[in-house]
């Protein structure tokens, strides 16, 4: 339940990190990160604040240093051809950054000459990004005066006007209403569908079910990475059990220190175990509990939200860090 | 290097100054304030401005003439002197703005030829305030005139013109050497020019870090180069416009005399304005608060413009030590080639030296800041 090893990705993946490592002084932001995105695919990468997600999608866009490791993107090293990277990626920043004193227009017309879009293309692709973010009739308005769901959008546009490869979008929903957010899902998976491979960060555990694989980041470390579903599967360790019994208290004193039993927690009026695959069945945890006078209305096997699976791990990732 | 990236950074910065409340205020307003402040003085009104007085006649005539300055309001006589070198002595020693001398033979002169002067000599040094005065006791002693000639006319019974004619001579100037407007509006030129050039670029990188935008900026293909001269570009062309009107205000307004070259102002103008504005760019770079940026720009221009470029004091008079640090101060060379041109008619060919100067600065400097921004955020 790691990161894959070096090797296992194809040479071709769209975004390939080696052990990239970012300290600030002392303090190390981003520790050997290693990850690798195929081709068209929408990797989320989740962590709290303070992660270290912007600073690898940073160091990945060549705009901060890593102390440590290497990456290369849509097949272009980082370090050595930041300038190849920069005009196959499209970038949003966590802060919003597009210019507010000028016009849709003026930014959309601004970044198509950054990026060089042949002048014959440019009405087309200013159309398709004014449509995208749902700004037809609005080109000639201040940046500034328009509101979050649609800035979020039109800096996507900008951000997609040379046809890039490779997206890094650091939290682009964040601050963004719940129905502007799902827009903007969808939007990303309408470029997915065209090919376009893309990173990106958020801090709202429900948009990872959005995303072909997931990346877990805490404290710098990446802890897992997988899809929704197979995190949910495997990310526990075990399986998780949900059962409806009282007294609650009794039960959960009963488990305690049981071999097999890896963690039991209450969930509501439920109880919550997870079982060494393998070891306990439903029929050996009915037992024990009757045993100790626990009456036990129901117990079946669930799977785990994706925020168990993060809190388990970070649980984990602190108790191994403190032992070892 | 892309013209199409080139130009769409210069389009971007042209309309973003355009719409910056703040860097418009700066490029249009404050060059004309600051010449008004700077070439004008920065009181037109005067009150009690303190004059002294030599009457050496001492007659009832006299002293009524003396009192007309002190009723005025205008001025306060503070001393009553007795000597010539008293007069010198009270101005040198700032005890005054002018001082008055009325001959001992005034009313003799005024009977018999019908004229007489009163002697003005005025503090060079406070060239405004100087000025302003000579212009309210010319606009006293024409009082006295017309008093004297109704006098005449009501004891002559017949209309009097050119009677009695006393003349205020402000012919003397002390410290003549050491200041004059001729002398000063050319070097406030190229201070206003620093100030400016530099407040203006100094905002343009801060506010770009300051807003956010810079991130994203740096994450395009976008060169370095093409960010600098993208940003320069525009202001270079805000610079040049500013350093017309300040120009033409010295030579239409202050009616300081052009004798000089227009090809030569011009390319001097335009060196020393690639030398600011690069200056305000490289702090822009490094800073990245448009607030320090803009204090920062207004220290490294203001001090050595004001103090060091002999635009008030005049470096061959300064300490040798100084007069060697001078040659670092860039403004030096412009203010140089600016007197030179206005005031002695200076050839492209008599200029030379300062010059160079320019362009060695120039060259320097836009070198400097074409390494100073790194697409980097650490
Ligand atoms: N330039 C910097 N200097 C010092 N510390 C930094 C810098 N940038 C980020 N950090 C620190 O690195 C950690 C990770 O930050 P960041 O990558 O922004 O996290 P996230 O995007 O996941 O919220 C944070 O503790 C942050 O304070
Ligand atoms: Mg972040």
């Amino acid at each position: 339940m790691s990161a894959p090893p070096p090797g296992t990705g194809s040479a071709d993946d769209a975004v390939i990190a080696e052990g990239l490592t970012k300290r600030f002084g002392a303090f190390t932001a981003v520790d050997r990160v290693t990850l690798r995105i195929a081709r068209g695919e929408v990797m989320g990468f989740i962590g709290p604040n303070g992660a270290g997600k912007s600073t690898t999608i940073r160091m990945l866009c060549g705009l901060v240093e890593p102390s440590e490791g290497r990456a290369s993107v849509a097949g272009f090293d980082v370090g050595s051809q930041s300038q190849a990277v920069r005009e196959h990626i499209g970038y949003m920043s966590q802060k919003f950054s597009l210019y507010g004193d000028l016009t849709v227009r003026e930014n959309l017309r601004f970044f198509a000459g950054i990026y060089r879009v042949p002048a014959g293309e440019f009405a087309g692709r200013m159309r398709y990004a004014v449509s995208m973010a749902g700004l037809e009739g609005q080109e000639n308005t201040r940046v500034a005066t328009l509101a979050g769901g649609w800035k979020q959008r039109l800096a996507l546009g900008c951000a997609i006007l040379h046809h890039p490869p490779v997206l890094f979008l650091d939290e682009p929903t964040s601050g963004v209403e719940p129905e502007a957010r799902r827009r903007f899902w969808d939007l990303i998976h309408d470029l997915a569908a065209n090919g376009v491979t893309t990173l990106v960060s958020t801090h709202y555990m429900e948009e990872a079910e959005y995303c072909n694989r997931i990346a877990l980041i805490d404290r710098g470390k990446l802890i897992a990475s997988g899809s929704p579903g197979e995190l949910r599967q495997r990310g526990l360790g075990g399986v998780l059990y949900e059962l409806e019994c009282s007294p609650l208290g009794a039960a959960l004193e009963a488990l305690r220190g049981v071999p097999g039993i890896l963690e039991a927690a209450i969930f509501g009026d439920r109880l919550h175990v997870v079982a060494d695959s393998g070891a306990a069945g439903t029929a050996d945890l009915t037992g024990l509990l009757r045993g100790r006078g626990v009456a036990v209305g129901s117990i079946r096997p669930a799977l785990p939200t994706l925020e168990d699976v993060f809190v388990h791990l970070v649980a984990r990732g602190l108790e191994t860090r403190a032992v070892g | 290097m892309s013209p199409r990236r080139l130009f769409a950074m210069m389009y971007k910065e042209a309309l973003q100054i355009l719409r910056d409340p703040r860097s418009l205020a700066i490029a249009l307003v404050m060059p004309l304030m600051q010449m008004g402040l700077l070439g004008y003085g920065v009181s037109l009104d005067i009150k009690h401005v303190p004059i002294c007085v030599y009457d050496q006649e001492n007659s009832q005539l006299t002293r009524s003439i003396v009192s007309r300055f002190d009723a005025a309001g205008w001025f306060s006589i503070d001393r009553r002197l007795h000597s010539q070198a008293g007069v010198r002595h009270a101005i040198d020693a700032g005890e005054c703005i002018a001082a008055v001398v009325i001959p001992v033979d005034f009313s003799r002169t005024l009977a018999s030829t019908g004229a007489a002067s009163i002697q003005a000599v005025f503090d060079a040094t406070d060239v405004n305030t100087s000025n302003i005065a000579q212009g309210y006791l010319q606009g006293i002693v024409a009082g006295v005139n017309a008093e004297i000639e109704t006098r005449w006319s009501a004891a002559h019974g017949v209309r009097a013109s050119g009677v009695g004619r006393i003349d205020l001579q402000p012919g003397t100037w002390f410290n003549e050497t050491l200041d004059s407007r001729n002398f000063i509006i050319p070097g406030v030129v190229a201070v206003i020019l620093a100030l400016i050039g530099a407040q203006l670029t100094s905002l343009t990188v801060s506010r770009e870090w300051e807003r956010g935008t810079m991130e994203q900026l740096i994450s395009t293909p976008v060169t370095a180069l093409e960010v600098m001269l993208g940003k320069l570009i525009p202001y270079f062309v805000v610079g040049m416009i500013d350093a017309a009107v300040c120009l033409a205000l010295t030579v239409f307004w202050f009616d300081v005399p052009f004798r000089g070259n227009l090809l030569t102002l011009f390319a001097a103008t335009a060196l020393f304005s690639l030398v600011v504005l690069g200056i305000g760019y490289m702090i822009s770079v490094r800073i990245r608060s448009q607030l320090a940026a803009s204090q920062i720009a207004l220290l490294v221009t203001l001090l050595p413009t004001t103090l060091l470029s002999g635009y008030t004091f005049p470096i061959d008079q300064m300490p040798r030590v100084i007069q060697a640090i001078t040659l670092i101060v860039y403004p030096r060379y412009y203010v140089t080639i600016l007197r030179g041109i206005f005031l002695k008619a200076s050839t492209l060919f008599d200029l030379w030296q300062p010059l160079l100067g320019l362009v060695v600065f120039a060259i320097l400097i836009v070198w400097l800041a074409s390494r100073a921004f790194h697409k980097r955020l650490d």
